[in-house]
Order: structure tokens, then C-alpha cells, then sequence
């Protein structure tokens, strides 16, 4: 696979189950290396501008939201200060939930572990943000959030490459649609390409 | 921007603080263990104050290493669950931070569960030290750091094994049987007051220098490692 991501798009990864997408994403994150050839991010992208939501939820159960959320904060060097608060509670707003809700996420339903999920994947500001199947198991008010907020993600100059098997969720906002099969992308398309059934008509 | 290592290591401590205030799972486990233990053996042996100064410093860290065994798998399936550890390998925090983190809150949870049990110690086995107790005091210091420094380094080296519960003893104690003799020895010595502990207790110092500096140098890789 030859493939060139660019800046202010967002791409969407579709294909079969066993098609190589996760395993794309995780390479693109770092968490797997490729057993040949070389995934080269832009020289000046560090590893912190990388936001990565997997197919798990990558939170801590037994804290609330806004606990997982002020952690991560801190891990990405945020500090602990009001501002960065402020961005917890923002990015909380942003996909629909609560920043004052006070139940651990082991009480949260799917959709808003997910929800949780991307706000704490974007939460850094990234220049890149890889996304697994973030639309599964959230209902279709989440979704068109989720989407509105991905589209608003890539307005502001970020790389958003998502997989889902959903794809009218983004049938309005994503930029360029890859299929993959058997670890290569073997179709391209644009938004303008898709098929009738694909944008939900 | 990325955060320093004190922060990120003070932000993982009160993280694993809270998670382990909130579900107990270590704590009560380790404790019970423990406990279990020390009534077990003293039912067994009934020994007297002479005898008991001699065998109670085996007894004591034999019982904490296997209590901290599951204060150690624990640590890590934390992680584990949800993909969390996938997390903090995307983010810009130091893998260094991480593992000392974990070391200074397996140390407060194990050496809590040694201050909680050992005057069970003192009652069952009616020890009394001869030797300077301040100086058992180091070696309980000394002796924990060594467990959990060692312990959580190999509970994260046998994360990702099928069956790291049976993996992290098998690594763990071969690699403890210096620390593990240099804390009964000195402890032993302490208590019956016949021999000097200075000398276990400077090899003990030496061991936990050492497995802290090769855990906080190595541990990248083992947190990178497919």
C-alpha cells in the first residue's frame, strides 16, 4: 500500500471485516509496527498530535467522565489548571454529554462511552485523529453530532481518517471514501462518487 | 507542552489511588491472603519465642511476596481492560513516568497491608526484637521497594502472555531469591539479635538501586512491545 494522507480532509475507511483498516490505524498510531515498509508522519507532527479512539474505549471504568478526561488532560501535558478544566468540560459539551454528570463510566450506556471516547481521543487539539468504528452502538441524534463535530475537526485544518461500516453517517461530511480489502486500498472515491443507498437515499 | 515526569508520574498515582479506593480489589485480596497466612502457620507450628524469632522473618516476607503478587497482576489488568494502556502509548507522557508510578502505588498498598498485619505477627508468634527495631523499619522499607519494584516491572513483562497470573511467579520469584534471602536474614538477625544485619541490608540497598534503574531505563520497550 502506497497511500498519502492530507491535512484538512477527512477520509473514511470502509471495507470488509479482516480487510486490514484497524490495522492501518494502529500503524498510523503507533501501536503497531508494520512488518515491512514505513509509515512517515509529516516532520513536523510529533506523536502528542495524534488523537487515537480504538475499537475498546480506552477509558477507565470505575472513574466519571470528567476524571478519564482531567487524567488524559495531564498525560498529554495539559496541566491541571482551570483552563484546562474548561476544556474537559468543552469537550464533554461537544459530544453531547453532561461534564456534571457524577456516575463512574462502568454506568454509561455504549453510545456514551463512545461519545466519551472521541472527546477524550480530540481533547489535545490533534493534527491527526484516527477513529475505530466511533459511531457503533450510538443513536442517530449522537451520530449526526459526532459527525458535525468530526466535519468541524477537519474545517479547522486536521487529518480525520475514520473507519466505520456506517457510512451515511459521514455520507455528508467526509471528504475522500477508501475501501480496503486484503491490507490495500483498492478504491478511492470522493464524496460526489458515492453510490445512492451510501448517502441514505 | 508534553508534561514532566513528576507530573505525569503524580497524575498516575492519584489516578491508581482513586481507582484502588474505589474497588478495593488489591487491597482486600492481598490482606485476606496475608492473614490467612499467619493464623495458618501459627496453627501449624505453635512455636515458642526462641523458635519463633528464628522462622518469623521467613514467614513474614514469604507471605508478603506472594500477597504482592496479586496487588501486581492487578496493577496492570487495570490497564488492560478497555485497551486504557493503548492510551497512554498514544499520548506524550514518559513510559518511565508510568512505571514509577506504579512501583510508589504497589509500595503504599503492600507496605498498608504490612503495617495492618504485622502486629497480627506479634500476637500470634509473640516475637519481641532484641535488635534495634528502627532498623527493621528499613528493612520493611527496603524489602517492599524490592518486591514491587521487581513485581511490576515483570507484571508488565507478562501482560501481554496467555496466562501472565501463572507467568509473573515463574519470572518473578527466581529473580527475588537474593532480595528475598537478604530481607529474612537481616530481619531474622534484627529479631534475634545474634549477628549484625548491616551487610543484608546494604545488599538489599544495592538490589533496589539497581532493578529501580534497570525498570525506569527498560521499560519502554516492554510498554512498546507487540
Amino acid at each position: 500500500m502506497n497511500f498519502c494522507f492530507n491535512a484538512s480532509t477527512l477520509y473514511v475507511l470502509l471495507g470488509d471485516n479482516g480487510a486490514g483498516k484497524s490495522t492501518l490505524l494502529r500503524m498510523l498510531a503507533g501501536l503497531t509496527q508494520p512488518t515491512s515498509g514505513k509509515v512517515e508522519l509529516n516532520a513536523n507532527f510529533t506523536r502528542q498530535q495524534v488523537g487515537y479512539m480504538g475499537h475498546a474505549s480506552l477509558l477507565y471504568d470505575e472513574l466519571t467522565g470528567m476524571e478519564n478526561l482531567r487524567y488524559f488532560a495531564e498525560l498529554q501535558g495539559m496541566g491541571t489548571s482551570h483552563e484546562t478544566i474548561k476544556k474537559c468540560e468543552l469537550a464533554m459539551n461537544c459530544v453531547g454529554l453532561d461534564p456534571g454528570m457524577h456516575r463512574n463510566v462502568h454506568a454509561y450506556s455504549q453510545g456514551m462511552r463512545q461519545r466519551l471516547s472521541l472527546a477524550r481521543a480530540v481533547l489535545h487539539s490533534p493534527k491527526i485523529v484516527l477513529l475505530d468504528e466511533p459511531f457503533s452502538n450510538v443513536d442517530a441524534v449522537s451520530m449526526a453530532q459526532m459527525s458535525r463535530h468530526l466535519g468541524e475537526l477537519r474545517d479547522a485544518g486536521c487529518t480525520v481518517i475514520v473507519i466505520t461500516h456506517q457510512v451515511t453517517a459521514l455520507a455528508h461530511t467526509g471528504d475522500e471514501f477508501l475501501t480496503m480489502q486484503l491490507g490495500r486500498i483498492i478504491e478511492s472515491r470522493k464524496r460526489a462518487q458515492l453510490r445512492p443507498t451510501e448517502v441514505g437515499l | 507542552m508534553s508534561g514532566g515526569f513528576y507530573a505525569i508520574t503524580r497524575a498516575n498515582l492519584e489516578k491508581d489511588l482513586r481507582l484502588e479506593w474505589r474497588s478495593k480489589d488489591a487491597l482486600n485480596a492481598m490482606g485476606f491472603f496475608a492473614l490467612l497466612v499467619v493464623v495458618i502457620f501459627a496453627m501449624s507450628f505453635d512455636p515458642s519465642a526462641e523458635e519463633s524469632r528464628r522462622i518469623v522473618g521467613g514467614i513474614f516476607w514469604v507471605a508478603f511476596l506472594f500477597a504482592a503478587i496479586v496487588a501486581l497482576n492487578q496493577t496492570w489488568a487495570r490497564e488492560m481492560r478497555n485497551q486504557v494502556l493503548d492510551a497512554y502509548r498514544v499520548s506524550a507522557a514518559p513510559a518511565s513516568a508510568l512505571f514509577f508510578s506504579k512501583v510508589l502505588g504497589n509500595f503504599l498498598f503492600v507496605g498498608l497491608i504490612e503495617l495492618l498485619v504485622s502486629p497480627l505477627f506479634v500476637v500470634f508468634y509473640n516475637v519481641r526484637s532484641i535488635g534495634p527495631v528502627w532498623q527493621l523499619a528499613v528493612v520493611f522499607f527496603l524489602g517492599t521497594w524490592a518486591l514491587v519494584a521487581n513485581g511490576t516491572f515483570f507484571a508488565a513483562l507478562s501482560l501481554r502472555t496467555r496466562n501472565r497470573e501463572v507467568m509473573l511467579p515463574l519470572l518473578l520469584f527466581p529473580i527475588s531469591i537474593p532480595a528475598l534471602l537478604a530481607m529474612v536474614q537481616a530481619t531474622t538477625n534484627i529479631l534475634s539479635g545474634e549477628y549484625s544485619p548491616d551487610m543484608w541490608i546494604k545488599l538489599l540497598a544495592g538490589y533496589d538501586v539497581v532493578f529501580t534503574i534497570a525498570g525506569l531505563l527498560m521499560f519502554e520497550v516492554v510498554l512498546n512491545a507487540e
